[in-house]
């Protein structure tokens, strides 16, 4: 008989409903990345862009809807905003640094 | 004389512009492993068979200098010729003119091109070869794409329409491919994206290349943007010849039927399809088994591989075919594959194109990101597909069919008009472990033996609902049939449902969930 299908065989084990399918995988399927639980005391760039000011200092105390972080992202300056009321335990970002997408860039306590 | 006089300017006048950006912008573009953009049309149609319009159109720019710059026929050709005879309009951008960039005149060519092959309810075929807008005539060149925009929309579903990426083709270009039926690609050549890699560079600091980010590749295994992938140019061809072979010319035709020839010895449907639903096999090689000659025309073949789409004939009529592919993701349904088999179960609706549906699926695949990923209204796709289509709707039901995958993949409740189900199927709410692990709960843990239980209640769940037959006890399976009685039945149903006629509640439009 026909195969269309000798040029790859590996297989590996998809489970859906308690029951192990014999397959292949897709690629999307095995880099999917785990999900990580929001924590709002950690302030992440919500879009890859550039420091352009930090307006904070470590140990500070800061207010609900103190301005934090300048980041500036497709020609607009985003000021971010402190989302509670705490200290700001650590800034994970200097000046001038270019960051990714999800970048821890303020931990508060 | 005063008349050879005049037809010998006329062939002068051809003649120049026909040399498009000159004999140095030629060369650049085959140094690239590019053809000319009339060679390219030339390639695609039937000998001598290409009749050109708007040669002598110029542009009338007069700002940056242009009103010093000469652009032959404005970068782009248009006309009319066949394809195994039958008519299509095409316009080819000239990469060597400009760039073959957009500017007012150039859209002109394309729009009008446009109006002709829907006025004239015939295939358009657009190969795209640009830098895009053409900076120095502004907005005019903004009209232009949105002016080809409105038409490939008010086009869509009327006449099919297809893009040939052969070349650059950025920014708002690449919409008017988006709108369009089909999309081929050529490795190394095509290049489409919204922003393109130095623009990502200097705003977000990512660094890729062009290929990486919207290669011909890319767009056939990732983003699902193209539809043919090719290895040159003329496999390119080959590939939309032999596309249009296949489909009508246009929404009020049925595709050419063509001679029926049996399928070919080598594949025995008896034997491809293991009983144990959890082992997987190609589903092509069952299609292979169905068609006229055994032969499958694949659409998206690299993209959400799980879902096997595209066309072969049964009795000579065009077929569209939509099987879950076990060998892949164990053929479920997910956000790619829900939005691939949904947009072409449309494509076969709009073009008269009867469907078959070969199920074995265990489902929607679980997981967070497929959650997150709005895996309810992507899936929510091909219910609507398949509710929504008035074309002749047959489903095999090979192995298992579990939960909602049963009543996506073209079921009876979705008013397939022919379910067949093998003596292997399987419908059930879910698969037999699944099953016995939440009726049988307490029992399996207040057993003095947990594992044990859990078996027997595996075997009796089985032995109750993993077949066909209480589908078939309710009547929503219309025969159990043998494997290699497939055929005959599906050509039967396909002839029975010829003249199908169902009328549907008048309305402006649905609201698909896209």
């Amino acid at each position: 008989m026909k195969q269309t299908t000798d040029k790859d065989k590996r297989l590996g084990i998809l489970n859906i409903n308690s029951t192990d399918y014999k397959t292949r995988l897709s690629t999307r399927f095995l880099n999917r990345k785990p999900y990580q639980p929001s924590d709002p005391g950690t302030i992440l760039s919500f879009i890859p862009g550039t420091i352009v000011d930090i307006l904070v200092k470590r140990g500070q105390k800061v207010k609900k809807g103190d301005d934090l972080i300048i980041l500036e992202a497709m020609k607009m300056q985003n000021r971010l905003k402190c989302p509670a009321d705490g200290t700001i335990k650590k800034i994970g970002v200097k000046k001038g640094d270019k960051v990714a997408k999800g970048s821890v860039l303020i931990e508060l306590k | 004389m005063a008349v050879e006089k005049k037809i010998r300017e006329l062939q002068e006048k051809r003649s120049k512009i026909l040399l498009g950006g000159g004999v140095q912008a030629i060369e650049k573009q085959k140094a690239m492993g590019k053809r000319t953009a009339r060679e390219r049309i030339m390639a695609l149609l039937d000998k001598n068979s290409f009749n050109e319009y708007d040669l002598f159109v110029e542009h009338d720019a007069r700002d940056f200098d242009m009103e010093n710059k000469s652009l032959p026929s404005d970068g782009v050709i248009i006309g009319s010729g066949t394809i195994y005879g039958a008519p299509v309009a095409v316009f080819a951008q000239d990469f060597t003119v400009a760039g073959g960039s957009l500017g007012l005149m150039h859209s002109r060519k394309i729009t009008k091109i446009m109006d002709h092959a829907l006025k004239m309810r015939m295939p358009l075929i657009g190969i795209n070869d640009s830098g895009g807008a053409r900076i120095q005539e502004g907005v005019n060149s903004l009209a232009g794409y949105g002016e080809i925009f409105f038409r490939n929309t008010i086009s869509s579903g009327v006449i099919p329409q297809i893009s040939v990426i052969l070349g650059p083709c950025a920014g708002g270009a690449v919409y008017s491919p988006a709108l369009t039926d089909f999309v081929f690609v050529v490795d190394n050549i095509s290049k489409m994206f919204i922003t393109g890699p130095e623009v990502i560079k200097t705003v977000l600091g990512e660094e890729i290349s062009m290929e990486e980010l919207g290669g011909a590749r890319v767009h056939s295994e990732v983003t699902g943007n193209a539809h043919f992938f090719a290895k040159s140019e003329d496999e390119c061809f080959g590939q939309i010849k032999r596309l249009i072979s296949f489909i009508p010319r246009n929404n009020s035709l049925r595709a050419k039927v063509s001679e029926t020839h049996e399928p070919l010895n080598e594949y025995h449907l008896d034997k491809i399809v293991p009983d144990d639903p959890t082992l997987p096999y190609d589903v092509r090689d069952v299609i292979m088994a169905i068609v006229d000659k055994s032969d499958f025309f694949e659409i998206m073949e690299h993209y959400a591989r799980n879902i096997v789409i595209g066309f072969g004939r049964m009795g000579g009529r065009t077929t569209g075919f939509v099987a879950n592919q076990p060998l892949e993701m164990a053929g479920v349904l997910d956000v790619d594959s829900s939005d691939k088999a949904a947009r072409f179960i449309r494509y076969c609706d709009a073009f008269n194109i009867p469907i078959i549906t070969l199920v074995d699926l265990p489902g929607y695949l679980p997981g967070i990101d497929q959650e997150h990923a709005g895996v309810i209204r992507h899936g929510a796709k091909v219910l609507y597909a398949y509710s929504e289509a008035t074309v002749p709707k047959l489903t095999v039901i090979l192995r298992k069919a579990y939960g909602g995958g049963y009543i996506a993949m073209s079921s009876r409740h979705l008013r397939a008009d022919f379910v067949f189900a093998w003596p292997t199927a399987e419908i059930a709410v879910m698969g037999p472990e699944g099953a016995a692990n939440i009726i049988f709960r307490k029992e399996i843990m207040s057993s003095d033996d947990p594992d044990k239980t859990r078996k027997q209640k595996v075997e009796e769940y089985k032995a109750k609902f993993a077949n066909p037959y209480v589908a078939a006890s309710r009547g929503y399976i219309d025969a159990v049939i043998e494997p290699s009685e497939t055929r005959r039945f599906l050509l039967h149903a396909m002839q029975v449902s010829e003249n199908k006629t169902v009328t549907l509640p008048d309305k402006k439009h649905g609201l698909p969930p896209f």
